[in-house]
């Protein structure tokens, strides 16, 4: 679905990606790992079309998209999530959900303002999705009228799980799902993406710390140390990757300085 | 031609004192992030306080000069503790919006206190005329540009080489880290508040002495704002250069299109900057981390 | 509104509704009976109230919902009062042609000024619209031919089916009517996509376009939308006081409409309304006050009225950014609760 190609991204001489490839299977979870400053996030800020790469190549669905800026890539299908949390404060979690359907309604200034039937029936529909889609999935039904900031910290990530699905991506990018949540929260969001997968067979692409998280429900594992993809494969593979090993725990010996 | 190299110098040697304003400004945002669009306000203010002291308590020139200093500061520090201090952290558009409404107090109350005609202060400048070459200078204008002048080399060369003008650079670079390092980012903003008082003090005298003193004498400092901005935010020398181009353009636009146009060039500059460059004539692109 | 509301009211946005339903209806009965009742003054009184609500509506889009701040409004409601006038002196258009009219060259005006800057963040916006507060103002001076300078133009009453709307009454219907219209407009616009990309736009711009959302495409419907607002306001004002002049437009009255979002709680219909009902009804307790005062201690109150409203509008703005940053829409229901609570 996703095919990140050969990326590569500098930042004022400082390699941050050296040829970086990722490839994200319809219907399956795919992981990028790594230590700290290995490049998840510039990763996904090139992916997003935050960053442009030096060079390499994003394709969505076999279009090339590498020119695109952010909101047109939204348009094509991406969603993602943020490390920390980006919600809309001063909004319900419910409008906040609806925000993210944003791409899949046409109602302009005009239309909104008469309340023509075209936008009722839109906002009608989008209301009935979203309860009958999300706020169940994610089990959100008995917060979707408060204040999204007066939320408990795994909620609001939950929030914003639920935010990026209502635009039914074809590639869902969560950027750190679990980072910061207790071992409870963490079992929780693991379901919860899990059951995204399985119900709506989205094809998620996720950058994590959490090491048990990811070996738990990834179906192919990228590992990154430095910028540079250092191994690739199932789980299990990974795992008994020396490089990996290496990676992970003699990561202090290399040179801090091509952190990103 | 000779007309407009005469009102040229003219006009930049009433930039003097708009590059004054323009470093009273610039202080507090190097400190703080913070626009202050009661700049103008202070500025008239400390006019008023110098006239009350020397007109109304007939105080001399130079006891009266100081009271309005000392009013200057405390009133600048007051608004620093007060309305400043709690603002810290929020939006910006917000803070600007405590300086606009502060701006407007502080006219209202001095409208309600001395009333809005024009009022005389004594004279501390010289009328006689300066001649450069065959060029003439107003006698006001000549000295003010000459006090402006020598002030602002001499707070620059302060902020320079004095130990708070270098915990101020430190905490203009980074706040968190000059903090950690064990200066008080609070003092140093206070203490901008105080800068900005002197340049507003004697700004606004010597502007009350070239012209006459009326509650919107502050309202310059608003064209002196929107230049600054424009010209970036960054080094004091650009918006000391800003401050000078303001006083050259009033001039120039008064020479060819009637004094009515120079209360409205700044803003036409402004946009006409926008239109160009959108980012400000030295801004940078500045990239938000997510 | 209903954002706000369904952000705050923890039952269920439905019956909310329905109250809320009831309620209108209500209020907009007293309205409408108001003038057999209330004394003129009260109804003149009325009639500038609605033409304040409808411009603080449009400066709250902006600065509320969509965070652009603007330091020009009262030129952009001048635009539509001239607007409006000429359109009636040289065109002989019907007002109902004319207002909205006003609304559309405000909003073309106001974008004019604004789309330079609405590329970038930060100051840049503040500053233009501050250019159009003093430039505009400046052109409804010195633009003698068109604008006959200081004097000003003056405006025949509003005519529908050959009724003059001449006195404090009828206009009254006529403004009513445009505000409970315009203010329909903007809970609709807030409630649907739009306006929300618009709060998504003011909280975390980059977010939002990871979303889909165009931020500049949004900033200019904002601002369009908001200076919209502030012409329809201007023309209606223009038929309202049957004259035109520059003074009226000053920055003192676009610092009038800041106090009013800032007072009645940025980001809330709500409160755009409670912030222009406080706000109208200020001034006129200062002059009693100060009335009382002056005959007191015998002194001309009128000499200080102006710069004690510029006071009192600054204190205004500052303490509620320090103290109640979201206005007396959030006192309003943290009250309401209050009093549910029983």
């Amino acid at each position: 679905m996703l095919d990140v190609e050969n990326i590569q991204l500098t930042f004022g001489g400082v390699k941050a990606l050296a040829g970086v490839s990722v490839h994200a299977a319809t219907g399956k979870i795919t992981a990028v790992i790594g230590p700290n400053g290995a490049g998840k996030t510039s990763l996904f800020n090139v992916i997003s079309g935050f960053y442009k790469p030096n060079s390499g190549q994003v394709r969505l669905a076999g279009e090339d998209i590498s020119a695109l800026g952010p909101h047109a890539r939204a348009y094509r299908g991406m969603s993602r999530t943020f490390q920390n949390i980006a919600l809309f404060h001063g909004m319900t979690v419910l409008d906040n959900i609806k925000l993210g359907a944003h791409t899949n309604l046409k109602s302009g200034v005009l239309s909104a303002g008469f309340r023509l039937p075209s936008t009722r029936r839109e906002e009608d529909r989008l209301d009935r999705e979203i309860q009958r889609d999300v706020i169940g999935l994610l089990e959100l039904d008995h917060v979707q009228h408060h204040q999204v900031e007066d939320l408990a910290y795994g909620l609001q990530k939950r929030v914003e799980l639920a935010r990026a699905l209502v635009m039914k991506p074809k590639i869902l990018l969560l950027d750190e799902p679990v980072a910061g949540m207790n071992r409870e929260e963490k079992r929780e969001m693991s379901r919860f993406v899990t059951d995204v997968r399985n119900n709506w067979n989205t094809t998620v692409l996720l950058i994590e710390h959490d090491m048990s998280m990811v070996m738990g429900i990834s179906d192919h594992v990228v590992v990154l140390s430095f910028g540079k993809p250092i191994a690739s494969g199932t789980p299990d593979e990974v795992r008994a990757n020396p490089d990996v090993i290496k990676a992970y725990l003699g990561g202090a010996e290399e040179p801090a300085a091509n952190a990103a | 031609m000779n007309f407009f190299i005469e009102y040229s110098i003219v006009g930049i040697a009433s930039g003097g004192i708009y590059a004054l304003i323009a470093l009273g400004i610039i202080v507090i945002f190097k400190s703080s992030k913070t626009f202050n669009f009661a700049m103008g306000e202070m500025m008239m203010l400390s006019a008023y306080f110098f006239y009350a002291a020397t007109v109304t308590y007939s105080l001399g020139l130079v006891a009266g000069f100081c009271v309005a200093l000392a009013g200057s500061i405390a009133i600048a520090l007051l608004i620093e503790r007060v309305a400043i201090r709690p603002m810290l952290g929020r939006p910006f558009i917000a803070v600007v919006m405590v300086t606009f409404g502060i701006g407007s107090i502080i006219r209202g109350v001095v409208g309600m206190v001395w009333g809005p005609n024009d009022l005389q202060i004594p004279a501390i400048l010289s009328r006689s005329p300066v001649m450069l070459g065959d060029i003439f200078i107003p006698g006001k204008t000549a000295r003010a540009f000459a006090i402006a002048v020598v002030i602002v080399v001499g707070l620059i060369a302060y902020l320079r080489y004095s130990r708070a003008g270098v915990a101020l650079r430190a905490a203009a670079a980074d706040a968190i880290t000059a903090y950690s390092m064990g200066i008080d980012v609070r003092r140093i903003i206070a203490f901008t508040w105080i800068i900005a008082a002197i340049t507003g003090c004697i700004s606004g005298v010597l502007m009350a002495n070239v012209n006459t003193l009326t509650p919107h004498l502050g309202m310059v400092a608003l064209n002196v704002l929107a230049v600054v901005i424009l010209g970036g935010m960054n080094s004091i020398g650009g918006v000391l250069i800003a401050g000078f181009i303001i006083g050259w353009l009033e001039a120039v636009t008064g020479l060819m299109l009637g004094t009515e146009y120079r209360e409205i060039t700044p803003y036409i500059l402004a946009l006409m900057v926008l239109l160009v460059r959108p980012t400000g004539l030295f801004g940078t692109k500045e990239i938000e981390r997510i | 509104m209903v954002s706000y509301v369904e952000t705050t009211a923890l039952r269920s946005p439905a019956m909310w509704f329905t109250a809320n339903r009831l309620t209108t209806g209500l209020l907009l009965v007293i309205l409408l009976i108001l003038p057999f009742v209330a004394p003129r003054y009260w109804i003149y009184f009325a009639g500038l109230l609605g033409i304040n609500i409808i411009a603080t509506h449009g400066l709250n889009i902006m600065m509320g919902y969509t965070g652009l701040l603007s330091l020009g409004h009262a030129a952009f409601i001048g635009v539509g009062a001239y607007t409006a006038a000429l359109a009636q002196i040289h065109l002989g258009l019907p007002f109902w042609i004319a207002i909205p009219l006003a609304g559309v060259m405000a909003a073309v005006i106001g974008v004019g000024f604004g789309l330079p800057s609405l590329r970038i963040r930060g100051l840049y916006l503040v500053i233009a619209t501050l250019a159009a507060q003093f430039i505009l103002n400046f052109v409804f001076v010195h633009w003698q031919s068109v604008t006959n300078g200081d004097v000003g133009l003056t405006v025949q009453p509003a005519t529908i089916f050959g009724v003059s709307l001449n006195n404090e009454t009828r206009i009254y219907y006529l403004i009513l009517f445009a505000v409970v219209f315009m203010t329909w407009f903007v809970v609709n616009v807030i409630r649907s996509r739009v306006g929300r990309a618009l709060i998504a736009v003011r909280e975390r711009d980059l977010t939002a376009q990871v979303l889909g959302v165009e931020i500049v495409k949004y900033k200019l419907i904002a601002f369009a939308l908001g200076s919209f607002y502030a012409g329809v306001a201007g023309g209606l004002l223009a038929y309202f006081n049957r004259f035109v002049n520059p003074e009226q437009f000053g920055l003192l009255l676009s610092v009038f409409f800041l106090s009013a979002v800032i007072v009645g709680g940025m980001g809330s219909t709500l409160g755009a309304i409670l912030g222009a009902v406080f706000m109208t009804l200020l001034p006129e307790l200062l002059r009693e006050g100060a009335l009382q005062v002056g005959d007191t201690f015998g002194f001309d109150i009128a000499l200080i009225l102006v710069p004690l409203r510029e006071t009192v509008f600054g204190l205004l703005m500052v303490s509620f950014l320090i103290l109640e940053p979201r206005g007396l829409a959030q006192l309003w229901k943290r009250a309401k609760q209050k009093f549910e609570r029983r």
